[in-house]
């Protein structure tokens, strides 16, 4: 790894107000990123291919359209971007926070919608805000990838999930009455006994990237 | 009227206990009479009645008794009665069958065991007991040996702690598990000792002459939380699961600090002088013990795994290797005095994934039922030997040493729980609050294994001291503790667990999250938790599952397993409400299915035939759903829709391990019922279509295209299973009958062959066009 070039401390005054890391977290993410990047200042999907460990994963391809869609970069606009510059970058992880119990109630209920957004977008990959059944299929059989599974396991499987959905968010159905696909509101009810959002962060204490170096 | 019937029936059980032992002593040597008034060989008459059983065939006998069986031998009896014959195992089983009535008679009435423990309850039977048998024999009732605890009483305990332990809060918990357990441990077991010797100095106490070393050996098998004590209790408060697993985890686990700890000072107490090099040597022992307690408990967990890979043609007796491996790995780790709790937890943790995956459904159901049966039993008789045992002339009482004793115990723990804490919770993301801790310091219930080990001292003037003072101790965590830790849950507004029952798509939901935050970790460089259980699963998935599982039982996620084991749950729940007739029996279909590759299979010629003929003879259902809860059972409908969905709850069983054949399981289904059932769908429109009609323009015209793996049909899904087909097919590989669904046209309720077949995306229309 060559040197990397700091970020000027305006900037990273800048970044901590923006995005809540502190800015030791940011310094280290930063040559995190340059790593990633070859010492580009921004980021397109194939830098991710340099991780490894992420080829594993099952679900690779989702997290890496979630840093480059839209919607969680803040910008109004649906669709995804190209490249990504540090700030966005921190602007995704920055879902990934903990927050503790020192923060006001209300900031502490604006973050959970956000992370639950976050994870309601992952899931809706076309963006007209419904999960449906196909999208959920595609989920299972992406989770399900890694271990022997056939189709039709995944496609009962979101029938299934998507019966419970169901039941849970509508209740008693009329016989014709369709049940399109699970909206934000329908998917806070499901995750409210899951309490998702507590398990959903990372601690970026001791992050050594220096050891990661391929 | 069957209430007093209990009662009388455990009244006179305990005459006959009481009764039995005296009647033992008569016939048996003297020694053994001598014998069991010590107190250091308790239960000495089963030890003891054991010899004479070999003595009783030398001649040894009286002088009296050998004129009379001179005298007998001429005449032949007609009826004689030998209880010395069968005396020890008859009293164990009198002694379990007191334990189990008394469980039985608690539970007649109703509001007891919700106000009461049942641990509570069951120490007072003992000390009834006790009191009769003290009564009947002028002599201490025989007491519960320590090795007869520790060697055949605690292990089945341990075993159902561990083997459904559930792994991801212990593993997410691990850390501040081992912290409370280790560091807590010793902090109460100083503190404990040395504030008792601090008080033993006091000089109107009286107690000056318990050493210093004394007091600690004292402080060390105090302190020590019992997991036995902790289990009964917490299982009947549902407190939420970061806790219990946190109080239950320390209470596990604080074994290999006491065992190392109690020997030490042991050793001490007996040797001339302590030197420095053996407080290191103490130190390094700790350390050996636990990890050697793990080190064997994985190598048998292991060891069991790759065992029950081979037992697919001895279904019968693999339950059984569950139970030897882990009994074995507990008494070889005592063996080497290394932690025989640790051990057997770690054996049971490391085998069960494997072991679920290789063995059958009755295997596993069996493990799961004499697991706790047996923990059931040996908990019962702990608790009801603790009340037995209280009663005798074992006890020294001394206000003092007895009161603060039971005063540094409380206080120790509550300033340990809030110290530790207050530490780890700088490391822990979600910070145990001040209500858990409060819980954890309330949950710290002293329970048999303190009583034991106090039976396992060396004799010294102030074992009665000691024995007395834990036994109040141990009353005190269990009945004051224990009837009001209840109450105060309630009263503090503990979070409890959520009654709600698992569902497929918190799993889903679960492990999406898993993977998304390993992804994260890995992007950001980070070696989180996520990232090596991560690599772990990776690991386990390549090299490990190929080890240990059987071949076609190929790994499965969690998501599928839990799919699997609600939707068999659901039609257990079915049949058992009597909605089907006829039907088999699940589980007999389950295993089946190596059994019966020898029927007939059908060649693919035939599969057109059998086709047509399931579209001529399918049973039309109706159409009508309203929403289908997995949980509740529609009200009011007729039995046929239950039919329908037990059926296809049967498919997906039947879909188990993903490389049965077609033709196994058509054999089964035409062997096993009496009755055709027709496969039937139950319609949930789930996306953009309501009606029928309009989509048949949409939908593949053709049946055997239809059969095809099932277009992605964006809307219109019916709840449907599908076999796969191996061998069968050429080109898909999924063999797919055809339903139809009908909801104006009168059935035409034929039955068909073979129904627990296929249900499918289909709509009446693509039937109709087909046909």
């Amino acid at each position: 790894m060559g040197s990397s070039p700091s970020l000027p401390a305006w900037e990273i005054r800048n970044l901590v107000h923006t995005t809540g890391f502190t800015s030791e977290q940011i310094e280290i993410l930063h040559r995190r990123f340059l790593h990633l990047t070859d010492g580009k200042p921004t980021m397109c999907r194939d830098c991710f291919d340099n991780i490894p460990d992420l080829e594993c994963n099952p679900i690779k391809s989702r997290i890496v359209n979630a840093f480059f869609d839209r919607r969680n970069l803040g910008l109004q606009s649906n669709g995804t971007v190209d490249e990504i510059t540090f700030e966005n970058f921190l602007t995704i992880l920055s879902f990934f926070q903990h927050m503790d119990e020192n923060h006001a109630k209300e900031d502490l209920e604006y973050y959970k919608m956000e992370k639950l957004q976050f994870l309601f977008r992952m899931y809706d990959t076309n963006g007209d805000g419904k999960i449906t059944l196909e999208e959920l299929r595609e989920i299972i059989d992406e989770l399900l990838s890694k271990t022997s599974n056939t189709e039709k396991t995944s496609s009962s499987i979101a029938d299934a999930a998507m019966m419970e959905a169901a039941n849970i968010c509508v209740g008693e159905m009329e016989p014709d009455q369709q049940y399109d696909g699970i909206t934000f509101n329908d998917f806070l009810k499901i995750m409210q006994d899951i309490k998702i959002e507590a398990k959903m962060h990372v601690r970026f204490l001791n992050m050594d990237t220096t050891a990661i170096c391929k | 009227m069957s209430r007093c019937g209990i009662w009388i029936s455990i009244f006179l059980l305990s005459e006959l206990l009481a009764g039995g032992s005296p009647l033992a002593e008569t016939v048996s040597d003297p020694e053994a009479v001598e014998r069991s008034n010590n107190e250091s060989e308790p239960w000495s008459w089963v030890t003891s009645s054991r010899q004479p059983e070999s003595k009783a065939i030398q001649p040894d006998w009286s002088p009296e008794q050998k004129d009379n069986q001179s005298a007998l031998a001429d005449t032949l009896k007609i009826f004689s009665l030998d209880y010395h014959h069968v005396q020890v195992p008859f009293e164990i089983t009198l002694w379990i069958m007191l334990a189990s009535l008394a469980k039985i008679g608690f539970h007649l009435y109703i509001k007891l065991p919700s106000i009461v423990p049942e641990s509570c309850l069951l120490i007072i039977v003992g000390l009834i007991m006790g009191g009769i048998i003290y009564g009947v024999n002028e002599r201490s009732a025989p007491v519960m040996s320590t090795d007869v605890f520790f060697l055949y009483l605690l292990p089945p305990i341990v075993l159902d702690a561990g083997y459904f332990m559930p792994s991801r809060p212990f593993f997410e918990n691990i850390g501040t598990i081992l912290w409370y357990a280790v560091v807590g441990t010793m902090w109460n077991v100083f503190g404990i000792g040395l504030s008792l010797y601090g008080i033993c100095q006091i000089k109107s106490f009286g107690l000056k002459d318990i050493s210093l070393l004394h007091n600690l050996l004292f402080g060390c098998l105090i302190a020590a939380v019992d997991p036995v004590a902790v289990l009964s209790v917490f299982e009947e408060i549902h407190v939420n699961e970061q806790l219990h697993i946190l109080v239950f985890g320390e209470s596990l686990l604080n074994d290999a600090v006491t065992v190392v700890l109690y020997k030490l000072f042991k050793t001490f107490c007996v040797m001339s002088s302590v030197r420095v090099s053996d407080i290191l040597v103490g130190i390094i022992k700790f350390f050996l013990v636990g990890f050697g307690g793990l080190l064997v408990g994985i190598t048998y967990g292991i060891i069991a795994a790759l065992t029950t890979r081979f037992t697919e043609n001895i279904r019968v007796i693999e339950p059984l290797f569950v139970f030897l491996y882990s009994y074995l790995s507990y008494l070889t780790a005592e063996m080497f005095h290394f932690s025989g709790i640790v051990a057997i937890i770690a054996c049971s943790m490391s085998m069960k994934r494997y072991v679920e995956a290789n063995i059958s459904q009755k295997s596993h159901t069996t493990i799961k039922y004499f697991m706790k049966m047996w923990s059931s039993v040996s908990e019962t008789l702990i608790f009801i030997f603790l009340g037995v045992s209280t009663i005798g002339d074992k006890h020294e009482w001394s206000w003092p040493y007895v009161c603060f004793t039971m005063i540094f115990c409380l206080v120790w723990r509550a300033v340990g729980v809030i110290f530790l804490t207050f530490i780890v919770n700088k490391f822990r993301v979600n910070v145990v609050t001040t209500k858990d801790q409060f819980i954890i310091a309330y949950g710290g219930l002293r329970g048999a294994i303190c009583f034991s080990l106090v039976f396992l001292l060396p004799d010294f003037p102030q074992k009665k001291l000691f024995t007395t003072a834990t036994i109040v101790v141990i009353f005190f965590t269990v009945f004051v503790q224990g009837m009001t830790i209840k109450p105060l849950v309630e009263l503090l507004e503990v979070k409890r667990t959520s009654q709600a029952p698992p569902t497929v798509s918190e799993q889903i939901h679960i492990r999406f999250l898993d993977h998304l935050l390993a992804g994260i970790e890995d992007i950001c460089g980070h070696w989180g938790q996520y990232y090596w259980k991560d690599r772990f699963e990776n690991f386990n998935n390549k090299y490990l599952n190929k080890v240990f599982i059987r071949e076609h039982h190929l790994s499965k996620s969690s998501i599928v397993i839990l799919y699997q084991k609600l939707e068999k749950k659901h039609a257990i729940e079915l049949a058992e409400a009597g909605q089907l007739v006829g039907a088999p029996s699940l589980a007999s279909l389950h295993d089946e299915q190596t059994a019966e590759v020898s029927k007939s299979p059908v060649p693919s010629e035939h599969f057109d035939n059998i086709q047509e003929l399931l579209i001529r003879n399918l049973y039309r259902i109706r159409q009508t759903i309203p929403s289908y809860s997995r949980h509740t059972l529609p009200q009011g409908k007729n039995s046929s829709q239950a039919k329908e969905i037990f059926l296809r709850r049967q498919e997906s069983l039947l879909k188990d391990d993903g490389v049965l054949n077609i033709v196994q399981r058509r054999s089964i289904c035409v062997a096993g019922e009496s009755q055709k059932k027709g496969k039937l769908a139950r319609s949930l429109t789930v996306g953009g279509y309501g009606g029928n009609k309009n989509n048949s323009e949409h939908q593949s015209p053709k049946i055997p295209k239809s059969m095809s793996v099932t277009p992605q049909q964006p809307h219109r899904t019916e709840w449907i299973n599908e076999e796969e087909l191996e061998d069968l097919q050429s080109s898909n590989e999924t063999d797919i009958y055809q339903n139809r669904e009908d909801e104006e046209k009168n059935n035409t309720a034929n039955k068909m062959p073979g129904p627990k077949l296929k249900l499918r995306f289909a709509s009446q229309d693509k039937i109709e066009n087909g046909l």
